[in-house]
């Protein structure tokens, strides 16, 4: 593996039978050595001298100390952070649940849709269909219709909770998009693969279970991990049906003075809860072979 | 009775005809070996050997079962005969042993124990006893096809399909293969071979059967079909491969 | 004036009864249509001159410039919000009410302490929400909602025991909006009684003149007579 900097050439690895660099390899090293300080250098240099005038500028500006008490009081933030962080709680506990369940149907649906034969037209009609409507469908409707809609018909043996007909519309509406995401792995499995399977006498169920699905989630997780950080926000949407999350949270403390903090607060606090997901799907997705910038010549 | 019963067997995909009133009979321990054009229709029947593929018309018989009978359970036919493709074979989320080991544990029912004793003399067998616990990316193409033989044998199948599996592997890891074929062959496997190694079908075949466009243009033993080709289109093609 | 020769007024979508009537702010029904039409004749506006604008209620009387003169929707008078905000002398003295249907668990309930145990729903940002969560003290976490509209609809829905909103809105609800709805009761005032203001900008230039105007429909009995009018006469019963 070359890369500019390249290593010292100067101090040769013992195995390479007393190898040592000619002056012309020495020249380059040197060469190339001078030139990333130097561009290491001016990188620093710049970013320190465009912080600065960020912040000098954006310091300087008239407005500036009425945005800084609005929206970063330090004191007014830690009095709200109680409250917010016990609204998030709900919005993280609300999204744990849903997750599996979205899991568990996503994959259903997807597997429905790639059933091959005219006996299983039906099971592959409505898994299509359900995916076109539920995409279809704005995930706030579906909260709306679910959340106040179901419980105003007042049937017998129906829960009434908010925040489980909350949660069901967002496992509802976020399966079809991990229907489509699992589909999506599943087709992209090698024909051969299902052939090889079945050509050792595995049945179709057999060959889904152990060859094609082991492969085909392990190759979709980077964009199913990128679902669920949506998800976690998207949880707050629940709110609507009188549900005190992070957000709704944060709206009834900035009710009381209009100081904008606790938005920031709650803001902060789902950057928080996002960063280690992400940083999860990066490393799941390297593991998958996928190449990722930096390093390399090109 | 042959082994294998191929008897006017038609297949067509769309409006494109790929095998034609194709005939052919195998006998228990008979090597034979498939040449052709690309497209001739070579890995067809061996997919409509395996039942991969269903055929339009004509009848194939195993073991004097008709196989091609829509009422046969096609897995229990499936876990008789062994194929290796050209590529794609290995399962790459599972190490080569469990690769080896799933058909035995999950189709015949074998005690897991008792599957991995035989997976890990199989994989000896084939020359890959030290790479068990490998994973399928981390062995060479050679290793990867042997791995595949050895799982395709492991099921004691009854016949063996080979679709072109050493053509897509570098020349030097090309021999390892053919070798061991060579050595099956010897045991008195029955086998089905498509390929453009020459040289092993001349050494190892019993029967070579050229396809033109889906027929079976030309059947006998290689001294006749490589040497003396009888048919100007099977001399074209060998003179074709040759340069 | 915002605009030369109109007086533009805000208020929420849908407006809500008593206070408007037809969710249309210039047909002049409704109390705090009435009030208004008549606090614009004292300055000086013919009815046509006045022009109604959709202001949401939170935005109402949040910080930042307004676009509008006035504005009036049920906002009570309070301390912080006037640091954002001007008020003009309250024309109604604003009880809180806890309602709910027939047959609910609160609905025999005498006192704020029975309250305790009971899932209650409120406006966000409404002076009802922090009764709710001040006066009433409820075990288990309220029940917040975008609009009262929402509210009801989750009492419907049997998913919240009680609704808190003030006395007018509370009639309203009970009468027209819920079957069998019921007042349970009216919350014991406090020390400063609250009182429904007009917003205007900060540092509004109008708000003396608007001031004026309410004192003078109180001096002389127009408040009362369109509250006579328009708000149901009859009392609730008080929760001790």
């Amino acid at each position: 593996m070359s890369d500019q900097a390249g290593p010292d050439a100067a101090s040769p690895a013992p195995s390479d039978n007393g190898w040592r660099p000619s002056s012309l390899q020495l020249e380059r090293a040197a060469y190339r050595r001078q030139r990333t300080l130097r561009s290491g250098l001016i990188a620093g240099i710049s970013t320190v001298v465009l912080l600065a005038l960020v912040v000098v500028g954006i310091g300087s500006t008239p407005g500036w100390p009425r945005v800084r008490a609005t929206f970063f009081d330090f004191d007014r933030g830690l009095e709200a952070l109680p409250v917010v962080a016990q609204g998030l709680w709900l919005n993280i506990r609300v999204m744990l649940v849903c997750a599996v369940l979205i899991v568990l149907l996503g994959l259903t649906l997807a597997i429905m849709r790639t059933l091959r034969g005219p006996i299983f037209f039906p099971l592959r009609m409505f898994a299509a269909a359900y995916t076109d409507v539920f995409r279809g469908l704005p995930l706030l409707l579906v909260i709306f219709l679910l959340g106040f809609g179901v419980p105003a018909l007042q049937l017998r043996g129906l829960p009434n909770q908010a925040v489980i007909w909350g949660g069901a519309a967002l496992v509802l509406t976020y399966s079809s998009y991990v229907a489509e995401v699992f589909r999506a792995g599943i087709e992209s499995i090698h024909p051969s693969q299902r052939a090889a399977a079945r050509s050792l006498g595995l049945s179709h169920r057999q060959t889904l279970r152990f060859v094609v699905l082991p492969q085909a989630v392990r190759r979709v997780l980077p964009p199913l991990l990128n679902d669920f950080v949506s998800l976690q926000k998207d949880s707050g949407l629940i709110a609507v049906l009188g549900v005190i999350d992070a957000i709704r949270a944060a709206q009834l403390e900035t009710a009381e003075d209009f100081n904008f903090t606790p938005y920031v607060v709650a803001g902060l606090l789902f950057v928080a809860l996002t960063i280690p997901l992400t940083r999860l799907t990066d490393w799941v997705a390297r593991r998958q072979g996928w190449y990722g910038g930096g390093g390399g010549v090109v | 009775m042959s082994l294998l019963s191929i008897r006017d067997v038609r297949k067509s995909f769309g409006s494109n005809l790929v095998l034609d009133d194709f005939s052919l009979e195998v006998e228990a321990g008979e090597c034979v070996v498939l040449i052709g054009a690309s497209g001739s229709g070579k890995s067809t029947l061996l997919r409509c050997v395996n039942l991969l593929e269903t055929v339009d018309d004509g009848v194939i018989e195993l073991d004097g079962t008709d196989i091609t009978d829509p009422r046969i359970d096609t897995d229990r036919v499936r876990s008789g005969i062994g194929i290796v493709f050209q590529a794609y074979n290995l399962f790459p989320h599972l190490s080569v042993l469990d690769n080896v080991t799933l058909a035995p544990i999950r189709v015949h029912r074998v005690r897991p124990a008792v599957a991995r004793t035989r997976a890990l003399e199989m994989l000896a067998r084939v020359g890959l006893a030290d790479k068990a616990s490998a994973r399928p990316d981390e062995l060479s193409g050679g290793q990867q096809q042997r791995a595949a033989i050895a799982r395709a044998l492991v099921n004691s199948p009854k016949l063996m399909l080979l679709d072109e599996v050493t053509s897509a592997l570098d020349p030097e890891l090309v021999g390892e293969v053919l070798d061991l074929l060579g050595e099956l062959k010897a045991e008195g496997m029955t086998m089905l071979v498509c390929t453009h190694e020459m040289t092993f079908a001349r050494s190892v075949a019993d029967k070579i059967c050229f396809l033109d466009r889906g027929r079976p243009l030309e059947i006998g033993p290689p001294a006749q079909v490589l040497e003396n080709p009888a048919e100007p289109r099977t001399q074209e093609f060998l003179r074709r491969i040759r340069l | 004036m915002k605009t030369a020769g109109t007086f533009v007024v805000g208020t929420d979508k849908p407006a809500y009864e008593p206070w408007f009537s037809a969710d249309d702010p210039s047909n002049g029904k409704g109390y705090e249509s009435a009030v208004t039409y008549a606090v614009a004749e004292k300055l000086g506006f013919a009815k046509t001159e006045v022009k109604w604008q959709t202001v949401q209620f939170n935005a109402a009387f949040a910080p930042g410039p307004k676009k509008f003169d006035l504005d009036v929707n049920q906002v009570s008078i309070s301390e912080e919000r006037r640091k954002a905000v001007d008020f003009s002398t309250g024309y109604y003295d604003v009880r809180q009410t806890v309602i709910t249907t027939a047959g609910s668990k609160i609905a025999n309930v005498t006192s704020v302490a029975g309250l305790a145990d009971a899932k209650l729903g409120a406006q966000v940002g409404t002076t009802s929400y922090t009764s709710l969560r001040d006066v009433i003290k409820p075990k288990q976490q309220p029940a917040v909602f975008d609009s009262n509209d929402l509210a009801v609809q989750a009492l419907k829905n049997k998913q919240i025991d009680g609704i808190v909103v003030d006395l007018p809105t509370g009639f309203y609800m009970t009468a027209a909006q819920l079957d069998n709805g019921k007042i349970v009761g009216q919350l014991p005032a406090t020390d400063k009684p609250e009182q429904f203001g007009f917003v205007l900008e900060k540092g509004s230039k109008l708000t003396p003149c608007v001031s004026q105007a309410v004192d003078a429909l109180r001096a002389d009995g127009t408040l009362a007579n369109l509250q006579k009018q328009w708000l149901t006469a009859e009392g609730a019963p008080e929760l001790s």
